[in-house]
């Protein structure tokens, strides 16, 4: 191959190169781009999902104490008194049954992460009206479940910094699904 | 189910209990012999002489058609729990819209689309906001695709046979050709940070119905729903838009998608963590199996779809799997201890429903039917026997094991074991 070809397809190459840079940079500058850029008083209104790592939990707090309460008098009517279930979820008991014939799964025996509690008592319940809860009576309602668990104390606060600290009594019980299993 | 009279020609059986050649009625080995039973002459009705009903804007089925959806709801609620589509009076791969399985957290919520707007932050260059209006003019696809409740089959792990047939039992899927824009279109003008491996994705309902979804997936195949065999989205599936996930679990497929947050892990919400994973015996619980497995069931004739007389008839249902294709159907008329293949109607998609027919020439004895599907990847359906020494009784979700029908002399079908 003389150097004069050898150039030419150098140069042929860059300029393959060049044209398919400028195609890739023509697709993303064809994208419509009709999203409006969120603000973030937006977006905290509804951030709302809390990870295991506690992130995002809002300040305030509450204890198993002042959640009893509020449990009566808005939850017991589904997952029945203290918890125990009936005619919805049971949320208390269960500990020491999931490996045998009759499991019976509870925020207290199967859920792993306390944080998960936090998240969904204030998306979620109670049912009949989402998202009416203030946070320290969210916070309050964990620690309640919590207790009546035996996981924490009557009076341990559960905040943004306590709740993620939380152990679970099953938090080992879970593995990642692989086909065939 | 379509009852042929037997013709002259007999065709021999290829597989036992009278299970004949899949290629049969296309080679016209089967061919109905015409009686001259009728005496009266053809009636010509009222209707063929007078001009008959109006327009409607939207049309019904005929009032003869007594066709629906059983549901029910989680006590003291209205919303709470899912709708069955009638999968043995259907036909085809696809579901009509009204009659499309639906599985609620909360009811369904009643969203005006100039109101609602999906949300696109986390680990983002810039969180977008997107009305539907906006998005109604990205480039659209469309994907024909089952979607299946986790929990569907779920009876199947009781100790004895639940007596329900192919809609109670197995009534939580359905298929409809998807229409909408890619997430990954979406992702990408939002600058996707490379810490990212995970989206959690949030409804509008007042479940607040919140997911965690591989972003891989997210990036691959996945919609942003807003039509459903071509019309909007129904309000009972998503309206005004849905997450679609082909092949993923439903639950997975987020209704009234209102929010997708780009994470660094999996959010473990309530739903993948308390429900939708499987327990197995040894009481550890299989999390984040996300595809639906491959799995048939045989939906003509089924319970409800008695049998007349001994004769031919033709053996129909539903395969599919969220790994790809489906490969092949086996259908058996005596309880598993023989197998013939069965003609899969075209188009065979992935992830779609895959009808499958099967001629069958009934004695009037007894029998047991089954199917048993196998996809692309090579899978096999295993037997519900099979499924369950893996797992155990209480891995609830996920259930994929072969259903058996069986046929009394009296032509009535029932859910058993075998």
């Amino acid at each position: 191959m003389s150097m004069r070809d050898r150039l030419l397809i150098a140069g042929a190459v860059v300029i393959a190169g060049a044209v398919l840079a400028l195609a890739c940079a023509a697709a993303r500058a064809e994208s419509p781009d009709l999203g409006r850029v969120a603000t973030p008083d937006e977006i905290a209104a509804w951030d709302i999902s809390i990870d295991p790592s506690g992130a995002g939990l809002p300040a305030g707090g509450g204890s198993a104490r002042q959640g009893e309460a509020i449990f009566a008098a808005k939850c017991a009517g589904c997952h029945g008194e203290k918890g125990g279930g009936k005619p919805n979820d049971q949320l208390v008991g269960g500990q020491g049954t999931i490996a045998t014939d009759k499991p019976v799964k509870t925020a207290g025996s199967y859920w792993p992460y306390a944080t998960t509690l936090f998240d969904y008592i204030r998306r979620a319940m109670p049912l009949p009206e989402s998202k009416s809860l203030k946070d320290d009576e969210v916070y309050a309602l964990a620690a309640y479940i919590l207790a009546r668990n035996g996981i924490i104390g009557e009076d341990d606060v559960m905040d943004a910094r306590t709740l993620p600290q939380v152990r679970m009594p099953n938090r080992e019980g879970f593995v990642r699904f692989e086909r065939g299993r | 189910m379509r009852r042929l009279r037997q013709d002259d020609i007999a065709p021999e059986p290829v597989a036992g209990n009278g299970l004949l050649d899949r290629r049969i009625f296309l080679a016209g080995g089967a061919a109905v012999a015409a009686s001259a039973a009728q005496a009266e002459p053809l009636p010509v009705e009222p209707y063929s002489r007078t001009p008959g009903a109006g327009f409607t804007a939207y049309g019904q089925p005929s009032k003869f058609e007594k066709v629906g959806r059983i549901f029910a709801s989680a006590p003291g609620t209205t919303g709470t729990g899912a709708a069955r589509t009638p999968l043995h009076l259907l036909t085809g791969m696809i579901t009509p819209n009204g009659l499309h399985f639906e599985r609620s957290h909360s009811g369904i919520p009643d969203i005006d689309p100039d109101a609602h707007k999906l949300l696109i932050h986390g680990l983002v260059r810039r969180p977008l906001v997107f009305t539907l209006e906006a998005l109604a003019r990205y480039p659209m696809e469309s994907r024909i695709t089952f979607l299946e409740c986790a929990g569907n089959g779920q009876l199947l792990n009781a100790k004895e046979p639940a007596q329900a047939g192919a809609q109670g039992l197995q009534g939580l899927v359905s298929c409809a050709e998807w229409t909408g824009v890619r997430l990954a279109v979406l992702l990408q003008e939002a600058g996707v940070d490379p810490r990212a491996q995970w989206i959690l994705a949030e409804g509008a309902d007042a479940a607040g119905m919140s997911r965690s979804v591989p972003l891989a997936k997210a990036m691959d195949d996945a919609l942003i729903a807003l039509y459903q065999n071509g019309e909007r989205v129904r309000p009972s599936n998503g309206y005004p838009m849905r997450l679609l996930l082909p092949g993923f679990e439903g639950n997975m497929n987020v209704k009234w998608l209102r929010r997708i947050k780009l994470t660094e892990g999996p959010t473990m919400t309530k739903d993948e963590t308390s429900k939708y994973t499987i327990l197995q015996a040894d009481g550890k619980a299989l999390q984040f199996a996300f595809p639906m497995e491959a799995k048939s069931l045989i939906t003509q004739p089924s319970p409800g779809l008695a049998m007349k007389g001994a004769g031919l008839y033709e053996i129909s249902g539903l395969a599919w799997s969220g790994y790809g294709k489906v490969a092949k159907v086996e259908v058996s008329a005596d309880g598993g201890k023989s197998f013939a293949p069965a003609a899969l109607q075209e188009p065979v998609l992935s992830r779609a429903l895959t009808r499958f027919r099967l001629p069958w020439r009934w004695d009037g004895g007894p029998a047991v039917l089954q199917s048993r599907a196998t996809d692309d990847t090579g899978y096999v359906q295993p037997t519900r026997a099979e499924l369950l020494a893996r797992r155990g009784p209480n891995g609830v979700y996920h259930h994929n094991g072969i259903m058996s029908w069986s046929v009394a002399p009296t032509g009535e079908l029932k859910h058993v074991y075998a």
